[in-house]
């Protein structure tokens, strides 16, 4: 499903140049519930944002379903964006002024996806992680951990093939961070490709795979037991 | 332009975004407002400074006699110039073709002049009939002093209407009242009406009884004429130059002036003072198309500034629908064509709020050198077409920025 070679990617801030990514290289299989680990600023959302076209390397290769990505087009990459992925970020990038159900149905509407269908598949998906009564809220109205599940219903809708999240319960109380988890682990059931990335171990262990990141490379990348959210909640 | 789910989501922006979209349209319209009411102004001061000037005939020619500063043909200089009779009616008939209308005139002095008891402080002069056309007096009642009043001297006089107010604010009409000059009663058969209050305040009578019953033997103190109306502005200064030499050159000779002793035998033309005024018009309205650019300036910074901080507010909003999957072009059309969209109805709300209030106010204005603030339409509609252009491209570039960037800039932006 994803295939990284030798991925470069440096940030330069005026004269100095940081090299966050230092050639990395891994594959995810379709189905796969992956954790990146690292402490903070070893380049996990760096690598993440270019998985997910939110960013550009500097060297490397990258396919994605079978798909080179390589000087797309910005048009091309919203392409790619919008029928292969679905993001849930740690600060949840709700549209404050668009309700909850707004808010999920937005990438139907770049799908082209006519108003009224748009509106009953949000809804299939609001339902799905539990917060149909709250379709008409907006976002300033839902606790972190609502706005979490709209943000995940969200990156559903589109049906991608793969979900990416950078620290999706970052923002969040353990109970709620396990619930998000359990919630994230029935959407892996279902069959989707999964990366989360994570600093906690808790929530790392709770994936079946644990990619270790450190200066820049891949330090350990290693098949676990999952352990079951739900059981938590 | 005509994607129907488009406007549905520009809508629901504008609809959830009250607040914002008020704010803008306030901006804009009230922007749009304060220009056209200062263009209005502007024009309403052209107006009324237009008016200033269209006192007398324009084409009107003044000879007013002087004092010699010059030593002429063994004549010493500080001679007082005498105008009599003869030198009016000899020019007149010497420039007849050239000459429309000419009068004479007499200031009548140390007379007294009552009405009843009350002792007025009013000039009197003795005129022609001509005279009425020459200072472009127009008749509020009665008429002016005609040729036969001249040929029989007869004992009538014609008032100003700021004299009827102060005076004979008892009677219905002065008409058919008598004032006395001297204690000679001399009936009143009309009103006239000028520019100025001050050339209100004169009591016309027929030169012929002004010399006759008051001294005056063949003696005029100045003449004035018009010359008939020529279409080409050039060509009737032309003219009036060309008459103005002639007639200075016919009495500097006829009372032995140096040629060169201006001072002594003045003659003014209002149209080469037109000339100089159609000069000042001209850097008048330089300055207000000047005060016009600089607000219609004024206005596309204010409406720029309004749409980069509109975008730039957008910017994480840009970068989730990006993540979204919005392409490039789809976020650059959606807010242009929202900012488009309120910039447009503000605008012409502030448009039709201003020409309303013009409209309705200006006719009322009554302010020295201000004369019915207007707006021409065209003028005030391109405005706002300027407006909107300025507010589209403002809105273009920090939107385009934002589309352009990759997606995790637009994300990061606080
Ligand atoms: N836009 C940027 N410009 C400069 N440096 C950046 C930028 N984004 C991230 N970095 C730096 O790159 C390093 C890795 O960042 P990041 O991938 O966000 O780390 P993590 O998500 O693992 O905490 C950090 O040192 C961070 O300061
Ligand atoms: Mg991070």
């Amino acid at each position: 499903m994803i295939e990284i070679k030798d991925l470069h990617k440096s940030y330069k801030m005026g004269s100095n140049s940081l090299h966050v990514l230092k050639g990395i290289n891994f594959k995810v299989e379709e189905g796969e519930l992956v954790a990146i680990m690292g402490s903070s600023g070893s380049g996990k959302s760096t690598l993440l944002n270019i998985l997910g076209m939110l960013d550009g390397a500097d060297s490397g290769e990258y396919t994605l379903d079978n798909v080179p990505i390589k000087n797309l087009s910005e048009t091309k990459a919203a392409q790619y964006r919008n029928k292969f992925l679905g993001f849930i970020f740690q600060s949840f990038n709700l549209i404050n002024y668009k309700s909850a159900l707004e808010n999920v149905a937005l990438p139907l509407y770049y799908q082209k996806v006519p108003r009224k269908e748009r509106q009953e598949k949000a809804m299939k998906y609001l339902d799905r992680v539990g917060l149909k009564p709250w379709a008409a809220h907006l976002p300033s109205e839902l606790s972190g951990g609502q706005k979490q599940r709209v943000a995940i219903a969200r990156a559903m809708a589109a049906e991608p093939k793969v979900l990416l999240a950078d620290e999706p319960t970052g923002a969040l109380d353990s109970k709620t961070s396990y619930e998000v988890m359990d919630l994230i682990q029935k959407i892996n059931d279902d069959g989707n490709t999964i990366l989360v990335v994570t600093h906690e171990e808790d929530i790392a262990h709770m994936c079946k795979r644990i990619v270790h990141l450190k200066d820049g490379v891949i330090v350990e990348d290693k098949k676990i037991e999952q352990v079951r959210a739900e059981q938590y909640v | 332009m005509f994607d129907l789910e488009r406007w549905q989501e520009i809508f629901d922006t504008i609809r959830k975004n009250k607040l914002r979209t008020f704010l803008t349209g306030l901006s804009v319209a009230s922007g749009i407002f304060i220009l056209v009411i200062l263009l209005g102004f502007g024009q309403g001061m052209r107006n009324g400074i237009e008016q200033e000037f269209k006192q007398d005939a324009s084409t009107s020619v003044w000879v007013w006699p002087g004092v010699t500063s010059k030593e002429y043909k063994g004549l010493n200089p500080g001679r007082r110039i005498q105008l009599v009779n003869e030198n009016f009616d000899r020019s007149s008939a010497m420039f007849k073709n050239t000459i429309e209308r000419g009068s004479s005139r007499i200031f009548v002095r140390g007379v007294s002049v009552n009405y009843g008891k009350e002792a007025l402080i009013y000039g009197v002069q003795g005129v022609a009939s001509d005279f009425q056309f020459i200072e472009n007096a127009s008749m509020l009642e009665g008429r002016f002093i005609n040729y036969q009043d001249e040929v029989s001297a007869g004992k009538v006089a014609v008032i100003g209407n700021k004299i009827k107010t102060d005076v004979f604010n008892k009677v219905d009409s002065p008409i058919g009242e008598f004032v006395e000059i001297s204690g000679i009663p001399f009936k009143i058969i009309g009103v006239y009406k000028e520019m100025e209050d001050r050339e209100e305040e004169r009591i016309y009578i027929p030169i012929t009884t002004a010399q006759k019953a008051f001294n005056g033997g063949n003696r005029i103190n100045n003449m004035s004429f018009t010359l008939p109306p020529v279409e080409n502005f050039d060509e009737a200064v032309a003219q009036a130059i060309n008459f103005k030499d002639d007639m200075r050159e016919y009495l500097q000779q006829i009372h032995t002036v140096a040629p060169d002793d201006t001072g002594a035998m003045e003659v003014w033309s209002a149209m080469e003072e037109a000339k100089r005024y159609y000069g000042l018009t001209n850097n008048i309205k330089l300055f207000f198309w000047f005060v016009g650019i600089c607000t219609i300036i004024a206005g596309v910074v204010g409406v720029s500034n309004i749409m980069m901080i509109v975008v730039k507010e957008r910017t994480r909003e840009i970068g989730i629908r990006k993540a979204l999957g919005a392409k490039p072009w789809s976020i650059i059309a959606m807010i242009l064509h929202e900012s488009i969209f309120v910039t447009a109805i503000s605008g012409f709300t502030g448009l039709i709020f201003s020409m309303a209030l013009l409209e309705l106010v200006g006719p009322n204005i009554e302010v020295d050198y201000v004369l019915n603030p207007s707006v021409n339409f065209k003028v005030a509609f391109s405005t706002v077409l300027v407006l909107i252009l300025a507010g589209t491209l403002a809105g273009f570039v920090p939107a385009w920025r934002a589309a352009k960037v990759q997606v995790i800039e637009s994300l990061r932006d606080e």
